[in-house]
């Protein structure tokens, strides 16, 4: 590869990981929010039964 | 959205790569335009939007604008930052350096990252509520109007901080080479407003799961 | 016009306090002067000429930060306005008045800078002294807007200056390229553009940023 074709890879690399991170932190973000609506789910019908 | 995000996207990726022609100088280095110009004008169209949403807020007062401009000013450091990192590799590849001050869009971004940056210390340092959300939303405003005034301003700059010896390519693209240049720029459009629904979502559904704990606590 | 005359009252009670205390003006000059000594020291012997106009604009930015900080910062300058805030006075006109003092500050001091930069480094051009003026209007509007900003939340002596830096240049590039660059008037023509546009959006938005 060309020193040329190698610097375009890495910009495409770049915007492609920084995608996949902001998705990964995405996801991370609504694992924990599901996670706290089945303890605030459990909380409910503690409080209610 | 994220469907018509992802097919765009892959349709613009392979045209920038296989179907564009090569350019004559810069040979296949200048297939990275077709990543940084979009990106650019993405990051634009996020602080558009993000003001715009700022606008509504003290319009209106409705509280969900809130969240809309943090995202968008969000999605805009983000696409800001990528448009740096990748303006900084193409400079390497077409002039040898990691960063010159000749590059317009590259100190315009410069200047611009350093203040939405700001913008994220000011919103922390600040206790929630509405009235953090108003000074976001002014703040907002005046980000939107540094823009010209930046683009302005390192114009003039030009002629005592540094000539501009090198140029790059304009609106005088063949036909083939802008039509790629508007896929990838709808694709990356497209890409941000994926990413922005998604991360609203996100933040908003955060807010109401507290605002539900609360209730449960007292009730 | 009751608003002109709200205007005056909070410029001449920020004024009459400062002739008072001799706190604020004193230090800002000092620093300017101590700014253009340490720069001095700074520059190599053989700098060109047209990067000392450089400092001249970072030594002045870095006084009116001081300033600025000063009227609004304090814990005193905090309750003075939650107070305004509750008259019946227009929020903007609190800007206004903030603006109109700050400036008399940031002019005194530069009396003497300017001439200290003089003696110091290279004489003063006429069009620096126009930049310096106009400059001064756009740092005290946007700086006034940010520094009440900075001031409802926590750590704002260190925010204040993270705000005003990004949005002090384009000021920095007119000041500069109307003493250095060939054609002094269009970057004294941008300086007037940064000052009506900042000002106009500070002015209207003053309001939103210290209601609660």
């Amino acid at each position: 590869m060309s020193s040329g074709e190698k610097y375009l890879a890495a910009v495409y690399l770049v915007v492609l990981a920084t995608v996949l991170v902001y998705v990964a932190i995405i996801s991370a973000k609504l694992a924990r929010l599901e996670r706290e609506v089945t303890a605030l789910a459990e909380r409910a019908r503690e409080t209610r039964g | 959205m994220a469907v018509a995000a992802a097919v765009v996207l892959v349709a613009g990726v392979a045209l920038a790569l296989l179907w564009a022609p090569e350019d004559a100088d810069q040979g296949p280095s200048q297939r990275i335009f077709y990543v940084h110009v979009p990106i650019a004008l993405t990051a634009y169209a996020c602080f558009g939007w993000g003001a715009w949403k700022a606008l509504r807020l003290l319009w209106t007062g409705d509280q969900r604008y809130d969240l809309e401009s943090y995202t968008a000013v969000h999605m805009g450091t983000i696409f800001g930052t990528l448009t740096l990192v990748t303006g900084s590799i193409w400079a390497r590849t077409s002039w040898g350096v990691w960063w010159s001050w000749g590059e317009r869009q590259l100190v315009l971004f410069l200047i611009l990252f350093l203040f939405y940056a700001a913008y994220f210390m000011l919103r922390f340092s600040l206790p929630d509520g509405p009235g953090r959300a108003r000074i976001s939303a002014v703040y907002a405003l005046f980000g939107v109007v540094l823009i010209p005034i930046s683009f302005l301003a390192i114009r003039l700059a030009e002629n005592f901080i540094h000539p501009i010896v090198f140029t790059r390519d304009g609106p005088q693209m063949s036909g083939d080479m802008f039509f790629t240049f508007c896929v990838c720029l709808a694709g990356m459009v497209l890409l941000a407003g994926t990413l922005y629904l998604n991360e609203l979502a996100g933040k908003r559904l955060d807010l109401r799961l507290r605002e539900l704990r609360e209730a449960l606590e007292l009730g | 016009m009751t608003y002109a005359r709200d205007v005056a009252a909070l410029a001449r009670k920020d004024l009459l306090l400062e002739l008072r205390a001799r706190e604020t003006l004193p230090a800002m000059v000092l620093f300017v002067l101590a700014t253009l000594v340490a720069f001095r020291f700074a520059l190599p012997a053989d700098a060109s000429e047209r990067a000392s106009v450089g400092l001249l604009w970072v030594a002045i930015l870095f006084t009116a930060l001081l300033g600025i900080t000063r009227a609004f910062i304090p814990e005193r300058e905090q309750r003075v306005l939650d107070g305004l805030v509750l008259s019946p006075v227009d929020r903007s006109a609190i800007w206004l008045g903030k603006v109109v003092a700050t400036l008399a500050f940031l002019g005194a001091a530069e009396l003497v800078a300017l001439p200290a930069f003089g003696l110091f480094f290279e004489s003063v051009t006429w069009s620096t002294v126009a930049a310096v003026a106009l400059a001064d209007v756009g740092i005290c509007a946007v700086g006034a807007i940010l520094a009440a900003m900075a001031a409802a939340g926590r750590a704002r002596e260190l925010l204040f200056p993270l705000l005003f830096l990004p949005l002090s240049l384009p000021i920095l590039v007119g000041g500069v390229g109307a003493a250095v660059g060939g054609d002094p008037v269009r970057y004294l023509a941008f300086l007037a553009l940064y000052d009506g546009v900042f000002a106009i959006l500070a002015w209207a938005s003053f309001e939103y940023v210290v209601t609660e």
